[in-house]
């Protein structure tokens, strides 16, 4: 009995002390093989009296057991320990940039356009598009604007010959989309628009987003909270609006919508970002719309305006000059 | 317009400060542009009187002056060249501020004691005029308080009148409004016939009614011109942005600001025999006040006299027919022109007056009486002189009707979704001037005055009832409409996705401007006439961009001039191909273009700074066309200017030429100065934008076989020549050939390159045996040899 002690003490230390899978083998072999030193105290069990020889039979086979157990156990911290020694060696440096091509962006015109879009889109309106070289017709005509009426003056046109323009809105998407469709319609036009006038905060070519609603009682009402909400959604905030008289040739109530804007002083202004207003009857007409069964509202806004109120651009020029480190800021 | 808020108030005067009135009138439509104040701040100065003045003793340009206050003499020392003892003058004694806080004291000037200012009107902040020392009338009461004497504490009101209101282009328009909106009875100007004391007519012919339906004339003789015009018209002139010429023009300019009628006076002795009101003949000359020689049109009204055109009717006066220091007797016109007839007029000769802002929005066609009664009292109260009686010409045919309008109850509150009371309804409408014809449950008949010519419709009655009940004080609410979509259509793609692929290779998107400068588009499409804009901005925007790579080369060129060497843009837009004269057939259409140089990738730590090339390029426009699962162009050797004749090629799907892509040509990138290849695309946006639904085939079970092959065959001959052949000749169980070398160079001949291609066969039922395999490779070696004369290598 006291020779199994001995030797399962000598046996487990054998193994905490082996340091590799080969010195684990040899003690496996020392103390478990056919000619273990506990194998051997099986082939004991003769000696033993018949009384003892269970009990001494169990506790050999436990001993045995508890080695195997032991080395199992130590072979599977030395594969551990091997694999992080290994691993350590493979450490690199994570602070590294990544491998491949960077990211690039999208225009901020086109990304405010976009989440105009979404806006308008989201609440059942489609996107309308159409020339941008327009005739006189679609560009004035049609808006109730006449030849020589002093609104054409509001809108310094670019000319090819005396009936043919660079669109000044993209209204003529809405006569265009007005003459081939009857009501209920909601669409959006969204698009470049010109007009002859350069200096720090006009652009001779520039973006809008117009609307357009008609359908069954569409009232003055529909058209405040549509346009509030928008604005509301545009700037994730619970702006301040108000609602101004104003006129176009082809609304008619017209209105500007004013949001009211703090600055770094904290002295607020009134900022018109809006046109809009009840299509002009004569309007509806002349596309060949009811204007006594339909009504409907007409909206347009700037889209470098949105964009240089959200993002903070100070300069409209920038929108134009495609100066990567300008574009690049918007990711 | 800019008008006084002091001469404003003594018309109406509303219980309500100046921040009030400017905000309630931009609410009411009128929006006020800025509020200016109509001096600097300033205080203790004083209409003061030099009495005397010497040559400062020890300064050349110095005067000495002796000042009354009215009570004491100051001494002041003044730099002005005009002090001189006589004169009136703004006087700013001790204690005085200017402006903000510029105090005077007490002073020593090269050793003589100086106890006060002597003022010039831009220290005042009246003008700009620093010339000398401000002279004021010299019945100027010594001794008053400037601010008092010129009525300073008052501002300038700027209101941007959009073109429908020209009704408020006058102070008694302004006032107008103004009373409707506080409800305050207005004050206005008395205006009394003039006393007639000559029997002297003028005759009048206006041989064009229509254009001109009422021109009313007068003579008024012996007039003083030499006299000043009186401080209170200068200063509401001043106010209004109007400098003072004579009293005579003054007097007109002050009626047209007052009520809103232009006039025009002539020297009576310039004038022969009769005034005719005609068409201009075409090729007509006038030379206008400003100098301007002017050749007219047929479709300009003028005024003429027996002899020649005296003035553009309702814009200019010509030379040599106005007042002058020399006139003695005038001949004032008041008269009404439609608006149809000078509407665009002014502007086609490059002109824009007073006069014909005016007339070109609308003029009240009752006030011309009212206005040149207003006139001669004027001019015989200032100027003196006998004043003859009017001549009135009328073709009241001609003249604008009173519109009767009606409004219908069911409409408004359609329009409004509120239904305002019957009564407040009637009340604004009244209000504004309009006459309740019949007003009954169900409508209002009105009739609106005769300032009120903007009024036509029904919804412009709904307008200004919404108006002056206030836009904001209107419900506001979601829209109801039945749930209605257009189909999603998957055979056309989003251009959101097929920018999101371009901007996850590292492109950043671009807008340029839809005009270049021509000699560019000349430069990369010498064949194409660009579409050229009748008046451009600039020269460098003349024509309508034929292709949106230039653009884009330009916005490269840009960046490589401020140190960026790796540039990946896009462009989405229209190009304009064609001919304004055929409109229709003009092609204005919408492009996908792209433009790479540099290296392939940001320059790293793990790469070096391979540059990109073709294939780049390729890959980019190929997963354009992935996107969708569309059909995928062919590509074929390009022809195009402005690309590298051996590297680009023109893309065509269903053997439609969509566009096009490249190297651009090393001439003309080294001719615009850039330093590195330049790739670009060029793709008709609908082409990519064409899109196939996806539909599943059944994914094979059994394993793929694969078998590499390495053939020598012409250089000259297209990869996708071979592949077309394996295609055909490598049985049914084909799957799929891929290119995985190309060598050409040592070791081989010349003439030849080496192509590694590696195979894939797939069996839908059963897995492939070596001896099908073998044989579909047999098969297509020698189709391939051939077909091609390609030879497997060793």
């Amino acid at each position: 009995m006291e020779n199994l002690k001995q030797i399962l003490a000598d046996a487990l230390s054998a193994v905490a002390a082996s340091e590799s899978e080969s010195a684990l083998d040899d003690v496996r072999v020392h103390y478990l093989g056919k000619k273990g030193a506990l194998t051997a105290l099986l082939k004991q069990l003769g000696n033993v009296s018949a009384e003892d020889r269970p009990k001494f039979g169990q506790l050999v086979n436990e001993a045995k057991g508890q080695v195997q157990e032991r080395i199992t156990e130590r072979k599977s911290s030395l594969a551990k320990a091997a694999l992080n020694a290994k691993l350590a060696t493979e450490t690199i440096d994570i602070s590294l940039s990544g491998k491949g091509q960077e990211v690039g962006g999208l225009h901020p015109v086109t990304r405010t356009m976009e989440r105009i879009e979404t806006f308008f889109r989201g609440i059942g309106f489609d996107v309308a598009a159409g020339p941008e070289i327009e005739d006189d017709y679609h560009n004035f005509e049609a808006l109730n604007i006449p030849a020589h009426h002093p609104a054409r003056a509001m809108q310094d046109t670019f000319y090819f010959n005396p009936n043919t323009v660079l669109r000044t809105h993209t209204s003529p998407v809405q006569v265009r989309t007005m003459e081939t469709t009857q009501p209920p319609i909601r669409i959006i036009c969204p698009g470049r628009v010109y007009r002859c006038d350069s200096d720090q905060t006009h652009t001779p070519m520039f973006h809008q987003v117009e609307g357009l609603l008609i359908d069954e009682n569409i009232s003055f009402a529909d058209l405040k909270g549509i346009l509030q909400q928008f604005l509301n959604v545009f700037f994730e905030d619970d702006l301040k609006v108000r609602f101004r008289p104003s006129y176009f040739p082809f609304t008619e109530p017209s209105i500007e919508v004013d949001i009211m804007r703090t600055n770094a002083q904290g002295e607020e202004s009134w900022l018109e970002v809006l046109g809009c207003g009840m299509v002009h009857p004569k309007v509806l007409e002349m596309s060949g719309i009811d204007s006594e069964k339909y009504t409907g509202f007409a909206f347009g806004m700037g889209v470098e305006r949105f964009a240089m109120l959200r993002y903070k651009v100070d300069d409209l020029r920038m929108f134009f000059e495609n100066d990567l480190r300008f574009l690049k800021q918007f990711k | 317009m800019k008008i006084s808020e002091n001469w404003l108030r003594e018309w109406v005067n509303p219980a309500i400060g100046s921040d009030e009135l400017v905000a309630q009138i931009t609410l009411a439509g009128l929006e006020v542009d800025e509020v200016l104040s109509v001096a600097s701040a300033f205080s203790g100065v004083v209409v003061g009187e030099i009495t005397a003045a010497e040559q400062h003793p020890n300064a050349d340009k110095l005067r000495v002056c002796q000042v009354s206050d009215g009570v004491e003499t100051f001494q002041v020392v003044c730099g002005a060249p005009n002090a001189r003892a006589g004169i009136k003058i703004p006087f700013a004694k001790i204690g005085a501020v200017l402006g903000e806080d510029f105090k005077i004291k007490k002073a020593k000037l090269r050793q003589v004691e100086s106890f006060g200012m002597l003022c010039s009107a831009s220290e005042l902040g009246l003008s700009d005029d620093h010339d000398g020392i401000m002279e004021l009338p010299l019945s100027a009461p010594v001794g008053e308080d400037f601010r008092a004497f010129l009525d300073l504490d008052d501002c300038i009101i700027d209101v941007d009148l959009t073109p429908n209101r020209s009704d408020c282009l006058s102070l008694a328009g302004l006032a107008r409004e103004v009373g409707v909106l506080n409800k305050v009875d207005l004050t206005p100007v008395q205006i009394v016939p003039a006393v007639t004391t000559l029997e002297d007519v003028f005759p009048v012919r206006v041989e064009a009614p229509k254009a001109c339906p009422r021109y009313l004339g007068r003579v008024i003789r012996g007039v003083n011109v030499a006299v000043e015009t009186p401080l209170w018209m200068v200063e509401k002139l001043r106010r209004s942005g109007i400098r003072s010429i004579d009293p005579i023009v003054d007097i007109t300019n002050y009626v047209m600001l007052e009520l809103g009628q232009p006039m025009h006076a002539f020297d009576l002795s310039n004038l022969s025999n009769s005034v005719v009101v005609r068409m201009a003949t075409q090729g007509e000359q006038i030379t206008l006040l400003d100098g301007q020689d002017v050749t007219l049109r047929e479709d300009t009204m003028v005024i003429a006299d027996e002899s020649k055109a005296l003035a553009i009717a309702g814009v200019m006066g010509g030379e040599g027919s106005g007042v002058t220091t020399e006139t003695q007797d005038i001949f004032l016109e008041s008269a009404f022109f439609a608006p149809i007839a000078l509407a665009g007029k002014a502007r086609s000769y490059g002109l824009h007056t007073d006069a014909s802002h005016r007339y070109e929005r609308g003029v009240d066609a009752t006030l011309q009486e009212k206005a040149m009664e207003r006139a001669t009292a004027l001019v015989l109260d200032i100027a003196g002189g006998n004043a003859g009686p009017i001549t009135h010409t009328v073709d009241e045919g001609s003249l604008p009707e009173a519109m009767i309008v009606t409004l219908r109850r069911k409409k408004l509150d359609q329009y409004l979704a509120v239904s305002i009371d019957q009564s407040l309804v009637t009340d604004i409408l009244t209000r504004l001037g309009l006459e309740m014809v019949e007003v009954t449950d169900q409508e209002w008949v009105t009739k609106a005055p005769s300032h009120r010519f903007d009024i036509a419709i029904e919804a412009d009655l709904i307008e200004e009832v919404a108006r002056i009940y206030g836009y904001d004080n209107l419900p506001s609410s979601m829209p109801t409409a039945a749930v209605n979509f257009t189909p999603l259509s998957e055979s056309k793609a989003q251009i959101q996705a097929l920018r999101s692929i371009l901007v996850s290779q590292g492109y950043q998107e671009a807008v340029t401007y839809s005009f270049i400068d021509p000699v560019l588009s000349k430069q990369f499409l010498p064949a194409i006439e660009p579409v050229p804009l009748a008046n451009p901005i600039s020269v460098d925007m003349g024509v309508m961009r034929p292709s949106l790579v230039p653009g884009l080369v330009k916005a490269y060129l840009h960046n490589q001039n401020r140190q960026q060497s790796r540039v990946r843009l896009f462009e989405t837009g229209r190009r304009f191909i064609g001919s304004v004269e055929a409109l229709s057939e003009l092609d204005q259409q919408q492009q996908i273009s792209g433009l790479i140089a540099g290296s392939r990738y940001p320059e790293g730590w793990y790469h070096g700074s391979e540059k990109v090339d073709f294939y780049d390029l390729k890959a980019h426009v190929e997963a354009l066309f992935a996107l969708n699962d569309g059909d995928r162009p062919s590509y074929e050797r390009s022809q195009c200017e402005f690309l590298h004749p051996g590297r680009s090629a023109d893309l065509f799907v269903g053997g439609k030429f969509v566009g096009l892509m490249g190297e651009l040509h090393p001439q003309l990138a080294k001719s615009l100065g850039a330093n590195q290849p330049i790739y670009v695309f060029d793709i008709a946006l609908d082409a990519v934008l064409d899109a196939q639904l996806p539909q599943y085939q059944s994914v094979s079970r059994f394993p793929e076989v694969r078998r590499d092959l390495a053939l020598l065959v012409d250089r000259d001959v297209p990869v996708s020549q071979l592949e077309k052949v394996i295609a055909d000749a490598a049985g049914d169980a084909f799957k799929a050939v891929l290119v995985f070398d190309i060598y050409q160079g040592q070791g081989i001949d010349e003439s030849k390159k080496s192509v590694a291609l590696g195979l894939t066969w797939q069996h839908p039922s059963h897995t492939l045996s070596d001896e099908e395999v073998n044989n579909s490779v047999e098969k297509t070696v020698t189709a391939l040899a051939d077909q091609l004369g390609a030879v497997v290598r060793g």
